[in-house]
């Protein structure tokens, strides 16, 4: 029981080293929410400017922008790690594998539901949609969305971060593993934005909460032997 | 030599099976002759999944042994399973565009999930390739090829109920082949051809893993030569540079 605890207290004191060094730095969420908004504009002028269809389309952006303003965001968190070497002294430390993943997801989930929340409300605004009558199935949906973006990305990022073409391969790694996600958070999203008419909105949030938690233990499991080489 | 005779043992029954299947069968009562693609294409799907399962298995056999011929097996497994997975989509593609009148279908779950898979894999590859020093590279090739076996069926689950939540197949799938109502001279030659490729497949496996095998005894060669020439350099070398 010990033991769980320790590790848990381990994740929460490297997940709050990160969350500090963000607050301080702002490494990732102020050019990734710069980004974000870039694309809804894009988005805006490629399928506007029909208001009618993009409140339709709204779910399947805000998505789209919330995954690509991810994976920035998650390498930039990684990025702070190889800069002065931190991530090899981080590997050196006597603690648990898991711990380290879980503390980099954990801080990696805090900046992915900011960036998700804020995307929520930009989209929201710019396109026209009700995300106010919605909160509660949009609000799980983007924490249950974050905590994938994150079990995934600080994985991929840590397998890209050494390398030299990290800019590429890491959306093209991360991207098609997250289909699953992006399909079940678009379908939930639309369905909490309907009103949920066919009942369907509880086996998509099951979906991405089944998603996070496989994604979870792999990521956990493996992140280990990334550390050691 | 066994290789060899492995190597035509497969031409002959894919040959055998090609011919069985494109002139000995009578074409499909409503596909006409466009449902003789089928064979082949179901062939090389089931390669496909079976490459990429040899992949995630010998990843974690890496992991475990530390043999790098586990790792000669895995890219080995990626490259061919990448080869019959574009092989599967293109005959998909052939056979959709007379059957259904397009190309692409976004309905039907297994050719997009097809896709996802030729792209996870050809990320795998890609990856591969930015890792000059052979373990490290094994080690983190087993952790890309692992996840990604495991996304698999995330995959191919999510695609089939964004279709199937909001409506039901309405053309007919491929999996009607296998359907046993379908009659047996049908099923035989599916078999059949199933049976020929996957010859086929064990003879590229072990081909292109001796060929692995090869690459990184050429590169450990080449690293131990350039170590003498800079040792017979001398320390004066070393400090110049």
């Amino acid at each position: 029981m010990s033991a769980v605890r320790a590790e848990a207290r381990t994740a929460l004191a490297i997940a709050r080293k990160d969350a500090l060094a963000e607050l301080r730095g702002r490494h990732a969420a102020v050019t990734t929410l710069f980004f974000s908004a870039v694309v809804l504009l894009l988005f805006g002028f490629a399928l506007g400017p029909d208001s009618a269809r993009l409140a339709a389309a709204a779910p399947g952006l805000l998505w789209l922008a919330v995954v690509f303003s991810g994976i920035l965001a998650v390498n930039r968190l990684h990025l702070l790690e190889t800069d002065d070497g931190a991530l090899e002294q981080l590997a050196l430390y006597p603690v648990a594998r898991r711990a380290i993943y879980a503390g980099k997801a954990l801080g990696g989930f805090a900046v992915m539901l900011v960036l998700g929340l804020v995307v929520l409300g930009a989209v929201g605004v710019l396109f026209a949609v009700d995300i106010a009558s919605a909160w509660l199935p949009l609000l799980i949906t983007v924490v249950l969305g974050a905590a994938g973006i994150a079990a995934v990305g600080t994985f991929y990022a840590g397998v890209t971060v050494r390398l030299r073409a990290r800019e590429v391969m890491l959306p093209l790694l991360m991207l098609p593993v997250l289909a699953p996600l992006l399909l079940a958070a678009v379908k939930a999203t639309a369905a909490a934005l309907a009103g949920d008419p066919f009942g369907e909105l509880g086996a998509w949030l099951q979906l991405l909460a089944a998603f996070d938690v496989i994604m979870l233990v792999a990521g956990a499991a493996t992140y280990g032997y990334l550390l050691e080489d | 030599m066994k290789t060899r005779i492995l190597g035509f043992v497969a031409l002959g029954t894919v040959v055998a099976a090609t011919a069985v299947a494109l002139f000995v069968v009578a074409p499909d009562l409503n596909q006409g002759d466009a449902q003789r693609i089928m064979y082949p294409h179901v062939a090389s799907a089931w390669l496909a999944y079976l490459s990429f399962g040899v992949t995630a298995i010998s990843g974690i056999g890496w992991l475990w042994k530390r043999d790098l011929r586990f790792d000669a097996v895995a890219v080995a497994g990626a490259e061919i399973g990448v080869m019959f997975t574009a092989f599967a989509i293109w005959g998909g593609m052939m056979w959709g565009r007379p059957i259904w009148g397009v190309y692409w279908q976004w309905e039907d779950p297994r050719l997009t999930t097809t896709a996802l898979l030729l792209a996870l894999y050809v990320g795998y590859l890609l990856f591969r390739r930015l890792t000059d020093d052979p373990e490290r590279r094994a080690t983190r090739a087993a952790i890309v090829g692992i996840v990604a076996a495991v996304d698999i069926p995330i995959v191919h689950f999510s695609v089939e109920w964004w279709r199937g939540l909001h409506q039901t197949a309405t053309i007919a799938s491929p999996d009607r082949v296998l359907d046993p109502a379908a009659p047996p001279v049908f099923v035989g030659t599916l078999l059949g051809m199933l049976g020929a490729f996957t010859i086929a497949w064990l003879y590229l496996m072990i081909r292109r893993y001796q060929l692995a095998r090869a690459e990184v005894a050429r590169e450990e060669a080449v690293r131990i030569e350039r170590l003498m020439a800079a040792r017979a350099a001398g320390p004066s070398a070393e400090v110049a540079r």
